[in-house]
């Protein structure tokens, strides 16, 4: 899951990490209000799930309250990679003496998180890696050890030879470090953190991404979930545990398992069709999981046929199957529909399905898939 | 012959009374896995159809000999499950467990490496070494025993797959899912390396899929040490950058991890990669007609 900037700075501000003042703001009168009682200049940030707000127009310098109202208002109006502005972050702006970047992922070949410091921040990290790869220094640490004081100084220091700031900046390190592993996150970032005339060290922006098995264990992170970001269908797979994705295409997909479902989707590209959705329907057997993926996917108004490829493990054909004559009484759906079940319970499976009109079974996945698409079209 | 598992298994099922531990420890034993125990906190001394139930692992182990864990356990317990199996000598965990925070498994294999176990997995639908024994949740009856070993970062994918060797009457070693999130215990590059030194196993199938660099990884050990033919095929072709295709580790971040990227690599270390599945065992049968002639 990913929080917004003001979200997490709140989080970093928990664990002791200086982030500027500041407050979010959902209409123009009240970034006004926030700006009047910060004074001076402030800086009005769209509050989005994406990159590049700065090049989108999402952030703007505003010199006195009316000059925030109007930024603001402009940037409320904004749609930033298809997404609606519907918060604002308002907050002093600073003098800026240096930007540095600090940034915590997980190293899936080493198995660890790994932190990445440069002296180059303010600009996107591949970027750095890209283009100055000296300039980017790279530690692992283990989450039940920690960052150990000598190497947050280390890092520090290799990007900061003044030992007054970068003491500072090992100190936000290890606390960054604490953060990562209390908030199970699988990204926090930095970027820039700012060193101000006045020699203090500043979050001055903030990235934080949860992992979303953990959520489970964090309800005071789950309610930060933005409504906003998420369509109906997005949210109704995930109260049932689907995964789902919306695509472009007119050839709705029910899979189970993500890599059946990539391939499914994959075959569905390479026989001339376009893929409406991925749909993974996931391990265990619920048939009110394949009811929902019905629903989502006849929600789609371009889709025209679909498509049921399960090849049974975990999942029962059995318990799909009954989900599947369920999810049509429900939804009265009047989609073509071409199944494909193999595997555990397979015989049960069919045995349900014998005689419920509208289906159209298949053998093999090329099959199913060449069947659905003649049912639903070519792209 | 195959690797991992064979008639010598003795498998204890962590997390029997579930309902999907209930369902698959009786699958397993009725395909012909030696299925000595079941653990269960709080249900020791029960039984499932005379398998016995422990509360801990290690009464499993001095009780019935087992030597190989499988766990059900739901993901909150489940990383936890993993360690309790390794510290009762267990040597093979299989941690079918899908969901488990990535936090809870990084020091969870950073301690079993150090012991000299071996986990495959979690988020994975284990393992199968046709006519012999199976370890998880595959479906036993598409499988056919054989010279192909199969290895997968996928489960279902992984059944279409051997189906489709079955189908074209190519039989397999043994099949591998070795799971589909970001920290997994046995990657692609280990299981290449039993299956070069199994006796047994002519060629390899490997399956991988967005995300990561394990395939990259797998390639360059292929094209510097291999003598066996491998088959590849990667899964997420048209899966949009930044999203999670389901697998907790199948997301194409910062526009690395891409399917092209790894069909490349692959390509380049001399694996033919199958553009569809049912173009895996067409592959499958050319490299062993070449192994043999």
């Amino acid at each position: 899951m990913n929080i917004h900037e003001y979200q997490a700075k709140e989080l970093f501000l928990a664990h002791g990490i200086p982030v500027p003042p500041g407050r979010v703001a959902s209409t123009a009168d009240e970034a006004h209000a926030i700006a009047r009682e910060l004074g001076g200049t402030v800086v009005v940030k769209a509050q989005v799930h994406s990159g590049g707000r700065g090049k989108a127009g999402g952030v703007k310098l505003a010199a006195n309250p009316q000059e925030a109202r109007a930024k603001a208002e402009a940037i409320l109006k904004l749609q930033i990679q298809g997404l609606p502005v519907r918060k604002v972050l308002v907050a002093p702006a600073l003098d800026i003496a240096h930007e540095y970047y600090l940034g915590i992922v997980l190293d899936r070949a080493e198995g660890l998180p790994l932190i990445m410091v440069s002296r180059e921040g303010g600009i996107e990290i591949e970027e750095v890696a890209r283009e100055k790869p000296e300039a980017l220094f790279r530690h692992h640490f283990h989450p039940v050890i920690g960052l150990r004081e000598f190497e947050a100084r280390e890092l520090a220091t290799s990007i900061e030879p003044d030992q007054k700031v970068a003491r500072q900046i090992a100190a936000i390190l290890r606390k960054l470090c604490r953060a990562y592993v209390a908030l199970d996150a699988t990204l926090v970032e930095i970027n820039p953190l700012v060193l101000t005339p006045g020699g203090d060290v500043v979050a001055l922006d903030a990235k934080v991404n949860l992992d979303d098995n953990a959520l489970f264990r964090h309800p005071e992170l789950e309610a930060m979930r933005d409504p906003d970001t998420e369509t109906d269908q997005d949210r109704q797979a995930r109260e049932l545990g689907l995964s789902f994705i919306k695509l472009e295409g007119t050839i709705g997909c029910v899979v189970n398992g993500a890599g059946l479902a990539m391939a499914t989707m994959d075959l569905v590209k390479h026989f001339g069709g376009e893929p409406a959705n991925f749909l993974d329907i996931g391990g265990s057997s619920d048939p009110r999981k394949v009811v929902t993926a019905i629903r989502i996917i006849t929600q789609d108004p371009q889709v025209r046929a679909i498509l049921f490829n399960i090849f049974g493990g975990i999942t029962r054909c059995d318990d799909v199957a009954r989900g599947l004559v369920q999810g049509i009484q429900e939804t009265k759906v009047e989609l073509p529909i071409v199944i494909r079940l193999v595997g555990t319970n397979e015989k049960e499976g069919r045995e349900i399905l014998r005689g419920v009109p509208g289906l159209t079974a298949a053998e093999t996945m090329d099959e199913a898939v060449q069947k659905v698409i003649e049912l639903g079209g070519a792209a | 012959m195959s690797i991992l598992i064979d008639r010598s298994t003795r498998l204890v099922v962590q997390g029997i009374t579930g309902r999907d531990g209930s369902f698959h420890a009786r699958a397993m034993k009725e395909y012909g896995t030696q299925v000595v125990a079941g653990v269960t906190p709080g249900k020791g001394g029960q039984n499932l159809d005379g398998i016995p139930i422990f509360d801990r692992v290690s009464d499993a182990v001095r009780e019935t000999g087992a030597n190989t864990s499988v766990i059900y356990v739901p993901p909150p317990f489940a990383a936890d499950a993993i360690l309790e199996a390794a510290h009762a000598s267990i040597r093979l965990v299989v941690a079918i467990t899908e969901g488990i925070p990535v936090m809870d498994v990084v020091p969870v294999m950073k301690e079993v490496q150090a012991m000299g176990v071996r986990v495959i997995g979690p988020n994975c639908p284990g393992l199968i070494s046709p006519g012999l024994s199976k370890v998880g949740i595959l479906p036993g009856e598409i499988h056919l025993p054989g010279p192909v070993g199969v290895v997968s970062r996928s489960g279902t994918l992984t059944y279409e797959m051997v189906y489709q060797l079955t189908r074209s009457g190519i039989g397999q070693s043994t099949c591998i899912g070795i799971g589909g999130d970001p920290v997994i215990g046995t990657r692609f590059l280990d299981v290449l390396q039993l299956f070069e030194a199994d006796p047994d196993t002519k060629a390899v199938v490997m399956i991988g899929e967005i995300g990561g660099t394990a395939e990259e990884e797998a390639a360059r050990y292929v094209k510097e040490s291999m003598t066996k033919p491998v088959v590849g095929f990667i899964a997420g072709r048209t899966a949009p950058p930044g999203k999670r295709m389901g697998h907790a580790g199948a997301i194409i971040s910062s526009g690395r991890g891409t399917a092209e990227e790894k069909i490349a690599a692959l390509e380049a270390a001399g694996i033919p990669v199958a553009r569809i599945p049912s173009e895996v065992g067409p592959l499958v049968q050319r490299a062993l007609d070449r192994g043999r002639g």
